[in-house]
């Protein structure tokens, strides 16, 4: 763009004058507008997640405006005529008046629910595009650990959310959470005594639930968002691996106007996306469930989508129990409620730090990885994915039971049998499937792109036409980067003593793990960084060979 | 910086299996063409499909205009509530699909005009930033070490453990304080977990009806009913302890073993009536009331996670997370020959917690 181009209009410099000579921003603010904003689709998720906050902030509000916090018991006179005469809470009552008798009220309801339920989507989304594409490395680990505490505190505003009708099937979800509460050793009833202001169900509850869940998560939540984004902006974006891409530069449009306009439209589509979702889907009509009773309970009962894990997890355990020195353990409640989402949500923390011992990749990374070039860390995403995905499915075992026409503890022994076996299996294959997609790289970049010519030679022998890669589709195929292998266990150097990297159960480990992650494909002969390994082949291949663990130089001693 | 002209809305198809064709590179591209000033463009045939555009999107925003206006008018015209007359819950969907499905649309024509207008409107020029290293220069590393060093050193806190010990011993207190205060958010539970507001002589009365039951009404075999404490049906607090469940066996068919927890007896044949027995509707497992009664193989099943037990042998569980039996209240008849308690349940009902034993 040439400056002297555009004409500078005279409000511009007439505001802008007034405003700089106030804040000194023509410069900071200039570098804003230049931000750069890579283009991949897969960069939108976490903007969904991004404009799902802001709707559900807005809606949010409307309601707040409407809803009634108290369990004080009231006779019903509105305009639902079939529940005319009932007791119930105030809280659900204000529920019933937002719906029926508030115009819009209804929808914006509606619209909060289905905003919640595409926040989380969109962050598990936006996770599993960064865990699969390596975007969490240096120097972007702390980014990735606020997403999880996003996540988890996410589920819990949900929790909160839909447990504040005071209706019947939220009512249920609540008694199965101070049930849990309860079983926490040593704390567990003071915990549920205090949060519920006695025995359950108390009339604490929902005021108590009302400003946490619109104060206190909220805030957390917006301050995290911030956090995240002003890290996220500091650091730059990751950009996915094209040509002209570097681990030097960022390539896009400038937010000003670019991403302004993008932006815009995103947001555009995203609200109007939940607004016709709520229009035409109806969600959580409490009013068909009724005001909360202790004693009634509707079969069927399931959670919002992201707390089906925990329900998963509650119906697919064992009845175990442990009753020792006057004292009981109630594993049936406490291994479902800590471990699954322990695993996943500890697992995915310590992800990066690990795999950075294991590789031994202290370097910075803005290229993202395509996930076939790292196929343990691939391996373990689809393995948490289905892992998750059982538990979660289990959530609904009723549900399947009664569709598939299967009997409801068959699949909760498929369901028990499947989450051990199902996330190994899937590792296994995941990893074979990358080093396939590998193998096809290599092949490319070895063999060209067949072009769909065959040609008959005089003397009668056929070949197929190939071209070699363009240089934007080099860049992509030829991405691929493998951190030298480690020592590998119990690796002796000349004098017959292990290195000192690959001592004691921990250097063991560590060049077990460096063995599994520096298996890769190498297309033979070909230039690029890898041609001169000397590993052990596991598997050759017409143009392309596996490597193993102790291949490459490695830059210990 | 470079620039390149918009690109058509079509590249040439890729066959597939074939690595897509990388976007256009930065450096590769041919000069750019004299962009006017005001970045419109000046190739006759870009100008046409320019003005397509811009009538696209033109026409985008006017529907989202009249969708807006819609909104409105639907907002106004359609009343909700119980003084239209009419179905309040038609009221109300109607004013839904009225208003949600103009909002709707308003939004995406929005969406969709501003897509039309930055994907074939605007030129597309991509810029490319330098990433600097994230590593402060060593002299600034050094230089805020050394400040920071120098200004612990003024404050003197490492030499002088006297006022660095009693600081830390000053905030202690203070830092119980916030947590202190939370004490009184509920009582402290005591033993009250253990017991329901069931005692001696409290009659069983049938939930919504508050109607006393004598052996004679619950005459179908198999038939289950949720009965309450009398008295007590305005209390969720007692109810949500003390909701039990009364099953009528044909003779032969209960065998309820007898029981002892902790030297107490909990379970025993003596305290049914008439091939009546009495459990708590309490799960064991996290707290449902277990509503779920399947005649013919006597199983209760807890909607919530399907804990089922088996109430012709004293509610043992047989499948699912829930570890105990359902609690069984002692039940007998009093002088008018209602079913009564004959005292509280002799364990704790509900989910198990810590101090249960």
């Amino acid at each position: 763009m040439s400056d002297d181009a555009v004409k500078i209009p005279g409000a511009l410099s007439g505001v802008g004058g007034w405003l700089d000579d106030r804040f000194h921003g023509a410069r900071g603010v200039r570098v804003l507008m230049k931000k750069v904003f890579p283009d991949h689709w897969s960069f939108m998720l976490g903007e969904i997640a991004l404009w799902s906050f802001v709707i559900l902030l807005l809606t949010g509000t409307y309601l707040a405006l409407f809803f009634v916090p108290s369990t004080t018991d009231i006779v019903y006179h509105g305009s639902y005529a079939k529940l005319n005469g009932i007791h119930m809470s105030e809280a659900y009552a204000s529920t019933l008046r937002i719906s029926f008798d508030i115009r819009g009220g209804l929808l914006i309801r509606q619209i909060h629910h289905w905003a919640a339920n595409l926040f989380m989507v969109a962050i598990m989304a936006h996770m599993l595009r960064v865990f699969f594409t390596g975007a969490y490395r240096k120097p972007r680990e702390v980014n990735w650990l606020i997403g999880i505490v996003l996540f988890t505190l996410g589920m819990l505003e949900g929790l909160f959310g839909y447990s504040l009708p005071d209706d019947q099937l939220s009512g249920a979800g609540l008694r199965i959470f101070e049930g849990v509460l309860q079983g926490i050793p040593i704390v567990g009833t003071y915990l549920a005594y205090f949060l519920f202001g006695g025995a359950f169900p108390g009339s604490a509850i929902v005021p108590r639930m009302y400003i946490i869940h619109v104060l206190l998560i909220p805030g957390l939540i917006l301050a995290l968002v911030s956090a995240h984004l002003f890290i996220m902006f500091h650091q730059k974006h990751t950009q996915m691996p094209m040509h002209g891409n570097t681990e030097k530069n960022v390539v896009g449009q400038p937010f000003w106007p670019y991403f302004m306009l993008k932006g815009q439209a995103w947001f555009f589509f995203i609200f109007g996306a939940l607004v016709v979702l709520s229009t035409f889907a109806q969600i959580n009509p409490v009013w068909l469930y009724g005001p909360y009773t202790p004693l009634a309970i509707s079969s069927a009962s399931q959670p919002d989508w992201y707390m089906g894990l925990l329900e998963g997890a509650l119906r697919i355990m064992p009845a175990w129990e442990v009753n020792f020195l006057g004292h009981t353990l109630s594993l049936s409640v406490l291994i479902p409620f800590a471990l699954p989402l322990g695993i996943i949500f500890t697992g995915a923390a310590l992800w990066p730090f690990f795999e950075a011992w294991a590789t031994g990749d202290k370097a910075e990374h803005h290229i993202n990885d395509r996930p076939r070039n790292a196929p343990v860390r691939t391996g373990i995403g689809v393995a948490a994915i289905s892992f998750y995905g059982i538990l979660w499915a289990e959530g609904a075992n009723d549900v399947l039971a009664d569709k598939l026409q299967i009997p409801l503890y068959t699949i909760t022994w498929i369901a028990r049998v499947a989450v051990f076996v199902v996330p190994i299996g899937a590792y296994f294959v995941t990893k074979r499937i990358c080093l396939g997609l590998q193998r096809k790289d290599a092949e490319l970049l070895t063999h060209g792109v067949e072009i769909g010519i065959i040609r008959q030679l005089p003397h009668g022998e056929f070949i197929e036409e190939a071209r070699s890669l363009t240089d934007e589709e080099n860049a992509v195929v030829a991405s691929k980067h493998i951190a030298p292998a480690l020592p590998g266990p119990g690796r002796l150097d000349p004098n017959g003593i292990p290195e000192p990297a690959a001592r004691g159960p921990l250097g063991w480990a560590r060049g077990v793990a460096n063995r599994a992650f520096t298996e890769t494909v190498v297309p033979n002969g070909h230039v690029n960084g890898h041609g001169e390994h000397n590993g052990h082949a596991v598997e050759e291949g017409e143009h392309a060979a596996i490597t193993g663990g102790d291949s490459g130089e490695h830059h210990h001693g | 910086m470079t620039t390149e002209d918009n690109e058509g809305l079509g590249g040439p198809r890729r066959v597939i299996g074939t690595p897509s064709s990388a976007p256009a590179a930065l450096d590769a591209k041919p000069p750019a063409p004299e962009q006017a000033a005001d970045y419109v463009p000046t190739d006759p045939a870009d100008m046409g499909r320019a003005k397509v555009a811009e009538r696209l999107a033109a026409a985008c925003f006017l529907i989202a205009f009249i969708a807006g206006i819609c909104f409105i008018v639907a907002y106004i015209g359609l009343e909700v509530g119980p003084n239209n007359g009419g179905d309040s819950v038609i009221a109300a969907m109607r004013s839904n699909y009225a208003l949600g499905s103009s909002l709707g649309l308003a939004l995406l024509a929005l969406g969709t005009g501003s897509m039309i207008w930055v994907r074939h409107l605007t030129p597309n020029i991509e810029i490319e930033e330098e990433r600097h290293d994230l590593k402060s220069a060593p002299q600034d590393r050094a230089g805020f070490q050394k400040d920071f060093a120098t200004g612990t050193a003024i404050t003197q806190v490492t030499k002088r453990p006297l006022l660095r010990r009693t600081l830390m011993i000053a905030t202690a207190p203070l830092a119980l304080a916030p947590l202190l205060l939370l004490r009184d958010l509920g009582p402290l539970p005591g033993t009250s977990l253990r017991y329901t507001v069931w005692k001696k002589g409290t009659r069983a009365v049938t939930l919504g009806g508050n109607r006393p039951l004598r052996s004679a009404d619950m005459t179908a075999p198999g038939s289950m009913i949720t009965v309450i404490p009398e008295g007590y049906q305005d209390d969720p607090d007692a109810l949500a302890k003390a909701g039990v469940i009364l099953i009528k066996f044909a003779p032969g068919e209960l065998h309820i073993p007898t029981n002892y927890d902790g030297g107490k007896l909990v379970s025993t044949m003596n305290w049914t009536v008439d091939n009546i027995v009495a459990y708590s509707k309490i799960c064991t497992h996290v707290g449902c009331p277990v509503a779920l009664y399947e005649q013919t193989t006597h199983h209760i099943l807890c909607p919530c996670h399907q804990s089922t037990f088996d109430a012709a042998n004293g509610a043992n569980v047989i499948f699912g997370p829930a570890a105990r039996a359902l609690p069984q209240l002692p039940l007998t008849t009093d002088a008018e020959g209602y079913l009564v308690a004959s005292s509280d349940f002799t364990q704790p009902v509900g989910p198990s917690f810590w101090e249960r034993g």
